[in-house]
């Protein structure tokens, strides 16, 4: 169908049919899960809050891989190393504040 | 650099253009360095929502108010949008104009119903009596999904400006970069919006 194999476009971010739809339907099914699990609890609290944590990262990756192509950068991937760099600040900002403020109480 | 004003440079003209193509995929790496720089914005507000959870000062808490049918419905309006702003990437990917202004017109009507609900919610939420100063954790509440929402208001009249550049100017190197530029913005605030999802409604109502 969609034949990216025109092998000079650039600027552009690549990606078939297939891995839109993939992720798509992957994106799906990681947001209902977490919502069963809410509206009916399998497990206990920290437990749900815990699965549905893992299922919102799974999903970001998801996005990260099959819509922003995050593999088909150029040789060095700076966009990668800057999106670690975010991240590690961001877990900083966010695991800091909730530990520092939890000797508030 | 020379400007190729039209929609039918596809091979030959694309090794005279080498230095302009990289200057903009050198753009595309900027608009991903921003990218990282407001994740770190939604970084701080979340760390604030984190905090402040449970700071209700009498008021009446997340779990009596929320929504979640309204919520639920913007959660997949918005990752279907993210879905079609990929379609109209792959059509511009097959240099199809049209089709690509097409996806983009869905993608940006999906946006504002978004947008509509996220409205209609907050409105209902004053009725009920939680404005950003009741409580520090509405302040925060309004503060960190206000903020999501000013960025997909923010995306909607970018959007609707690529659709009208790419009316007039066709597919370019430049308008090539806008759009992508445009739909890693859009995937973006999908992300951000999932973690808004689970971190405020779901674990909201637990």
């Amino acid at each position: 169908m969609a034949n990216h194999t025109n092998h000079s476009s650039h600027a552009e971010s690549h990606g078939s049919l297939k891995s839109y739809v993939i992720g798509f339907i992957l994106s799906i099914v990681l947001t209902i899960i977490p919502l069963v699990l809410v509206m009916n609890p399998l497990f206990s609290k920290t437990g749900t809050i815990i699965a549905i944590m893992i299922m919102a990262v799974l999903q970001f990756v998801i996005q990260l891989f099959f819509f922003m192509h995050i593999r088909e950068g150029e040789k060095p991937r700076w966009n990668v190393q800057t999106l670690i760099l975010g991240l590690v600040i961001v877990l900083t900002i966010v695991a800091g504040s909730i530990w520092i403020m939890a000797f508030n109480v | 650099m020379q400007q190729v004003a039209n929609n039918h440079e596809h091979g030959h003209a694309h090794d005279h253009e080498h230095g302009h193509e990289e200057h903009e995929q050198l753009k595309v790496l900027g608009f991903w360095i921003f990218l990282v720089t407001d994740c770190i914005l939604f970084g701080s507000l979340f760390a604030t929502y984190a905090v402040l959870m449970h700071s209700y000062a009498g008021g009446p808490t997340g779990k009596e108010l929320f929504e979640l049918p309204g919520v639920i419905a913007s959660t997949f309006i918005l990752l279907t949008s993210s879905f079609t702003s990929g379609l109209a990437i792959l059509a511009m990917n097959k240099g199809k104009v049209k089709e690509l202004i097409g996806w983009l017109v869905v993608t940006a009507l999906l946006g504002l119903s978004f947008i509509g609900l996220e409205i209609s919610e907050f409105t209902h939420l004053v009725h009920e009596g939680a404005t950003i100063s009741t409580s520090a954790f509405w302040s925060a509440f309004f503060t960190l999904v206000g903020t999501h929402g000013v960025h997909v208001s923010v995306g909607l009249f970018w959007m609707v400006a690529i659709m009208l550049q790419l009316r007039r100017r066709g597919l370019t190197p430049v308008t090539r970069r806008k759009v992508t530029t445009l739909s890693l913005y859009w995937h973006f605030l999908d992300v951000v919006w999932i973690f808004l999802f689970t971190v405020v409604y779901l674990m909201g109502v637990m």
